[in-house]
């Protein structure tokens, strides 16, 4: 066991576990942080995922040790109160089924937009290659990421209207 | 609003956040509203040693027949509809408070949905069978109707007027001569009880004595209010099933058997007897789990733990190469039918032409999005198992029998989970949970990993179907012999305390396995000469199998209904007949019909289906492209229940590389009475998307001993790549009265699973002229099928 550091959402923990702890485990079970989840421990799924440096991370297969940077999880992405445009669009879009994959694909997206503010379908289809969903929420996915783009452009919270 | 924010330790005031001097059980103890169940005394078999004593426990059954255990409302004048079910994801409470907040007259934003908690609301068995609006929509609607005329009553003799002369609306009641005299629910019985008990011989049965509103009076029921539990999915708030924690809690992982039938000959603990945070091996038969204090822990210990197994003498299945050859040789262990109309045999003898075809569909998998999981609190004496297990219930009282304990002292809690849908292995994972908590005394987690989920979830039976059919001089469909054949010997229930596979590996397990069945088509059409038949097969090792078989998204559904409809393709080609105008012909040619208007259904969806695609008639397959890219279309139809569906996909086939690309969906659904047509849309394209990823990925590989599909990569499942670029979703009222005021609601999700296989496989024969017969649709099989016809 060893002091670990690691900066979350803006704030700073020290922790003492073992170096080698996946940082899924720490943000869920120590700093009470469950948005990522576990779904395969491999890297493969995304449930997982965290954004950090700009990336976005698998935190199952990442050791708290080789944590460098700053961590966003899906509880950090909301400001002042206001949810992020790609949370709105999930929300307008209705997007989840049962959900549970639903962090991983936001934070991809969140990534994805952040690096390229108005991805073709193509380029959706393949930033978003490593996020799985079992409830196959993909069709809709894609509508939002199309909303939160133009919503983003915009300078709105979201595109058109809900749900009608 | 109505799902859980936080941690559920203390899940009665959580879920009673009214006035908040009484806590839901309370709240029903004390107006008697909780009936003492049998409990443990009925036990028989493997258990019945373990049955302890009647107690009375602290978590008897909510009573069904008291109005009070549905229905609160609260001195602010909102309602808590509590309903004994659980949502997979398709927003199943949002159209519960739909229909009931029409029904009681009250704005839907003021109300509010608890569901599937077995301590604090009835028995309505969780999920299954897509039934939670067809059948326990209406015992809601009842209630809330009988809620309303309570009320009118009450405020009937506040203003010494009779009920006739009042009005209703969003929890207001005025007399209507004198709208300055009025009164609100809340004001009426806000945080008290109604005190009214209802009839019915069961919990579906149950009603007052209102009747339910005219479908022309619902209001809410036909718009669609955002599902309620989606923003707490987006931004993190939602606590799940994987989330809850105990004080105390410890966490625990499974070592299963690395082959099938593998017996445990020993466990070296010192292996991980000085890992950090090790606290105990548990063991007992060929079960094995470590308990940890912390999560990554208990995952080394797993790991890191040596046990000594011994291999089964003989093989426990063939290899999934060699599993059709080997499910078509192997003897029956029970036959179901014929069914027989005509002379089959005659009129194949002497049809104008003969078609023959076999369909092989592989086991698939839940293979859930997260591996199996909950948490076990032992508290006090008594069990509380916080679960994302769609029948609750079940789980409860199967608990209570594996454990010996009274059903009075288990509860589960059901809090979301990953999809659902079916026989998953959070049953499992939950008996798990509760046995090593009672082992080791403190609150425990469990979760599989993902390779256990992968390897042992379990899965929807393997088919073999073989169809002949027997066109006429005409090409009319004159005959047809249907047989098939399904590896569903051991088809594990829900929640049974002797087929759980804890039970299976620690030795209590039933004697004699319940088979499953191979099931017939769901269709109308009219064939006037016709054999089906139907068998169940055995692998060679029945239990502690990774192969065991249990309900998976429409149990048979989407493997018949493969079989089925591409060989109605296969005759429509036979006769040289566009596959839609051959089915309309299969579907006009009857005369009887159902209650439920089924065939005049059928043949709505079918024309909406092809409206909405554009289709142009002409028989199939198409003349053959010339570039790489090969195109075509392709139809299928079924029903379930009461829900008739038509669905037609547009493919690009890749002769170089065998890539199917499904780029267009349209599906017509009716489903009656809609409640909530964009949670309904929805639905249907994520049902459909599940069944394209068992068209396209989906397939159980094992080889002599053990499955050898994983993870994601060795176990593939849709991909956002796979996605269609339009996806269109009719909803059809084919009922001859669609304006009727009692239009059923029927149900929507597993009914979409069904034609998506042998769709996708009608178009690929539409594009290239190539009938692909075994599931799935990989590449390399796609491919192989291409470069044999030389394409």
């Amino acid at each position: 066991m060893s002091n670990v550091t690691l900066k979350v959402n803006g704030r700073a923990h020290t922790l003492d576990v073992d170096p080698s702890t996946p940082l899924l485990y720490i943000l869920r079970n120590d700093l009470e942080l469950q948005g990522p989840r576990f779904g395969c421990g491999l890297g493969q799924c995304g449930a997982c995922t965290v954004i950090m440096n700009g990336a976005a991370v698998r935190s199952c297969i990442t050791p708290c040790s080789a944590v460098k940077g700053e961590i966003t999880t899906l509880e950090g992405l909301a400001k002042g109160g206001k949810l992020h445009p790609v949370q709105r669009a999930w929300i307008d879009e209705q997007v989840p089924q049962c959900g549970f994959c639903q962090n991983g694909q936001i934070m991809t997206a969140k990534v994805l937009l952040d690096r390229n503010p108005n991805p073709t379908d193509a380029q959706i289809r393949e930033g978003m290659a490593g996020a799985l969903c079992r409830c196959m929420t993909y069709y809709r996915i894609h509508a939002a990421i199309k909303r939160a783009a133009a919503a983003m452009a915009a300078g709105t919270a979201s595109g058109r209207g809900g749900v009608s | 609003m109505t799902t859980f924010t936080k941690i559920p330790r203390q899940v009665e005031e959580l879920l009673e956040q009214w006035n908040g001097t009484h806590s839901r059980r309370t709240f029903l103890k004390g107006s008697g509203l909780l009936v003492v169940s049998v409990g443990a005394a009925a036990v028989v078999g493997p258990f019945a040693a373990d049955a302890s004593a009647q107690a009375a426990g602290p978590y008897p059954d909510p009573d069904f027949r008291q109005l009070d255990s549905w229905i609160v409302i609260h001195e602010n004048n909102t309602a808590t509809f509590y309903v004994g079910k659980t949502d997979c994801g398709q927003g199943t409470g949002t159209a519960f408070r739909q229909m009931m907040s029409d029904e009681l007259d009250i704005a839907y934003d003021k109300t509010s949905c608890i569901m599937g908690s077995t301590d604090i609301t009835v028995d309505q068995g969780g999920s299954g069978g897509s039934d939670a609006i067809q059948t326990d929509g209406w015992p809601m609607r009842r209630v809330a109707a009988e809620a309303r005329r309570v009320l009118l009553e009450m405020a009937s003799a506040r203003f010494a007027v009779p009920v006739d002369q009042l009005a209703v609306r969003e929890g207001v009641i005025t007399v209507k001569t004198d709208p300055s005299r009025k009164v609100t629910y809340g004001e009426l019985i806000g945080g008290k009880r109604f005190n009214v008990t209802l009839t019915g011989n069961n919990v579906d049965a149950t009603t007052g004595v209102a009747k339910v509103k005219p479908v022309q009076e619902l209001k809410m029921v036909g718009q669609s209010p955002q599902r309620y539990d989606i923003p707490a999915k987006v931004d993190g708030s939602l606590k799940w099933a994987v989330d809850v924690k105990a004080p105390g809690m410890v966490h625990a992982r499974n070592v299963k058997p690395p082959v099938a039938g593998a017996r445990l000959i020993g466990i070296d603990e010192s292996s991980v007897r000085n890992l950090r945070g090790f606290i105990k091996v548990v063991s007992k038969g060929n079960y094995v789990a470590v308990v940890c204090e912390r999560e990554e822990q208990a995952v080394k210990a797993a790991r890191q733990l040596k046990v000594n197994w011994q291999k089964p003498a003989t093989s426990p299945f063939p290899t999934s190469e060699d599993l059709f050859t080997y499910m078509r040789s192997a003897t029956p262990m029970s036959n179901q039918g014929p069914a027989v109309k005509g002379n089959p045999d005659a009129a194949l003898t002497g049809a104008a032409k003969v078609v023959e075809a076999e369909y092989d569909v592989p086991f698939q998998g839940h293979t859930a999005f997260a591996p199996a999981h909950a948490m076990a609190d032992p508290s006090n004496g008594q069990m509380t198992i916080y679960s994302n297990d769609m029948k609750s219930y079940g789980m409860r009282a199967g608990i209570a029998q594996f454990l010996g304990m009274p059903r009075d002292q288990v509860r589960v809690v059901w809090m979301e989970g990953p999809q659902g849908y079916g026989r998953t292995a959070a049953d499992d994972a939950g008996f798990e949970a509760a046995f090593l908590a009672k082992e080791i005394g403190r609150p425990v987690r469990v979760q599989w990993m993902r390779h256990e989920e992968t390897g042992w979830d379990t899965k929807g039976p393997a088919f073999t179907v073989k169809i002949r059919g027997g066109l006429d001089a005409q090409g009319k469909l004159v005959a047809l012999d249907y047989n098939a054949r399904a590896a569903d010997y051991c088809h594990v229930g829900y929640n049974e305390a002797d087929t759980v596979l804890i039970a299976q590996l620690m030795g209590k397990r039933r004697a004699t396995p319940a088979a499953g069945s191979a099931g017939t088509p769901s269709d109308m059409y009219e064939i006037p000469n016709k054999r089906t038949a139907s068998q169940v097969v055995s692998l060679p090792l029945v239990w502690e199998t990774p192969l065991r078989t249990g309900n998976l998204r429409d149990p048979n559904g989407p493997q018949i209904t493969f079989a089925a409809e591409s060989f109605v393709d296969e005759m429509a080609a036979a006769a040289n007949a566009d596959p839609i105008e051959f089915r309309m012909g299969l579907l006009t040619a009857g005369t009887t019909d159902d209650s439920g208007f089924k065939r005049a259904r059928s043949i709505a969806v079918v024309k909406a289906a092809a409206e909405a695609f554009g289709w142009d008639p002409r028989p199939s397959p198409k003349p053959l492209d010339n570039g790489t890219i090969l195109t075509g279309r392709g139809i299928a139809y079924s029903f379930r229940n009461q829900t008739v569906v038509a669905e037609i996909v547009e493919v690009e086939v890749n002769r170089r590389t065998g890539h199917v690309w499904v780029k267009r969906l349209v599906c017509a659904h009716d489903c009656g009475l809609v409640i909530n047509p964009e949670a309904l849309r929805r639905t249907i394209e994520g049902g459909m998307l599940h069944s394209l990823s068992r068209a396209l990925h989906e397939e159980v590989q094992f080889d002599a001993e053990k499955t050898t599909g994983v993870d994601w990569i060795s176990h593939p499942s849709l991909r956002h790549a796979d996605t269609p670029a339009r996806i269109d979703v009719v909803l059809v009222n084919g009922d001859p009265n669609p304006n009727r005021p009692d239009l059923p609601h029927y149900g929507a999700g597993e009914t979409a699973c069904k034609p998506m296989i042998a769709a996708v496989a009608n178009a690929i024969y539409d594009a290239t002229g190539v009938r692909l017969r075994r599931v799935p649709f990989r590449d390399a099989r796609v491919l192989a099928a291409l470069k044999a016809a030389r394409v």
